[in-house]
């Protein structure tokens, strides 16, 4: 119990920001609406710079477990420096964002389980695919 | 019925593609000893220090790795391929671009920041994954190897069947294929010579 109450003084980063800069994902591209929301619902959350954080994320093992997560989510993608890339890892990173989704290996199993409007249908998943192999195919 | 018999015609195209496709690597395929014309320029104006004679040594290196990696994935060796990958992030990393010009010092950086990402991947996947990683690594290397040339020769080869096409390099001219193994070994044929 002493434990429990102990870590929660420690401190964790936040991922937080209140401009959405000119090297967004949206602002770089022309995203339809529905993609769009599905996009910053389901995975802007560990791929920007921008968190969503609910109430119990502040609470400590929550805290640490999300900072990792976001910690190497950003690190592998981010949405919000997308403009700075160039097109050859803009056409990797649109690879591995069609095959990801396409295996069911994102968005996280452990994301959805506590994000349930995050959890993507089928046909969100091909609707989804099909922008991103066009914008990979417009490279 | 007409079901049927669109299926049949689609099944038969089907095959008869995948027969052929196989097949063109059993042809004798001329290659002709192509150099190409970036590979002279280069090494003239990029550096005059630099005897040309002397392969660049972190070139060698890279290149050594990379194709330790093909070979471990044509054996299907997941391990192997892993360990190779993580050997060929490394020295990349430590490739050493300034004796090149800006210009493709800058191109350089972008191909080696993009395959330095695709042989970490390699480090820590499933086979499958290596493989499509793979695929990207190795337009990168053929890139690569466009700017900064080789000493050896290489053999730029292709396979008709994984993911669309896709080609990958290899020292030695038969092929072995690294996207299948031993399930389609000699599926493929040589594009080009390189050197």
């Amino acid at each position: 119990m002493v434990a429990f109450v102990g870590i929660q003084f420690v401190p964790t980063k936040r991922n937080q920001s209140d401009v959405v800069p000119k090297t967004d994902f949206m602002l770089v591209n022309k995203v339809p609406n529905g993609i769009k929301n599905k996009l910053q619902v389901s995975c802007y959350d560990c791929h920007s710079n921008n968190t969503t954080y609910p109430w119990y994320s502040k609470i400590q093992p929550g805290a640490w477990f999300m900072e990792n997560h976001i910690k190497d989510g950003k690190k592998e993608l981010n949405f919000s420096e997308w403009g700075s890339l160039s097109n050859r890892r803009k056409a990797s990173k649109l690879r591995s964002i069609i095959k990801q989704i396409k295996n069911d290996e994102m968005p996280l199993s452990s994301y959805t389980l506590i994000h349930r409007n995050a959890i993507l249908s089928k046909a969100e998943k091909q609707e989804i695919i099909q922008y991103i192999t066009q914008l990979k195919n417009s490279l | 019925m007409k079901n049927l018999r669109t299926t049949t015609i689609l099944a038969m195209a089907f095959i008869s593609l995948t027969v052929m496709s196989c097949k063109e690597s059993k042809k004798e395929v001329p290659t002709d000893t192509v150099k190409p014309e970036m590979n002279h320029n280069n090494m003239n104006a990029s550096d005059d220090k630099m005897d040309s004679n002397t392969q660049n040594p972190d070139v060698k290196l890279v290149l050594a790795d990379y194709m330790t990696l093909k070979d471990a994935l044509v054996a299907t060796n997941k391990e192997q391929s892993a360990t190779a990958g993580k050997k060929l992030e490394s020295s990349l990393s430590s490739f050493n671009v300034s004796s090149y010009t800006p210009e493709q010092q800058k191109e350089l950086n972008d191909i080696i920041t993009d395959a330095k990402e695709h042989a970490e991947h390699i480090g820590k996947s499933e086979m499958s994954h290596q493989r499509e990683h793979f695929k990207i690594l190795s337009k990168d290397m053929i890139d690569m190897v466009a700017i900064i040339g080789t000493n050896t020769t290489l053999y730029q080869q292709f396979c008709p069947m994984y993911d669309g096409g896709s080609a990958w390099l290899s020292m030695n001219k038969d092929i072995k294929n690294p996207f299948y193994g031993s399930k389609m070994m000699t599926c493929g044929e040589v594009e080009k010579q390189i050197n």
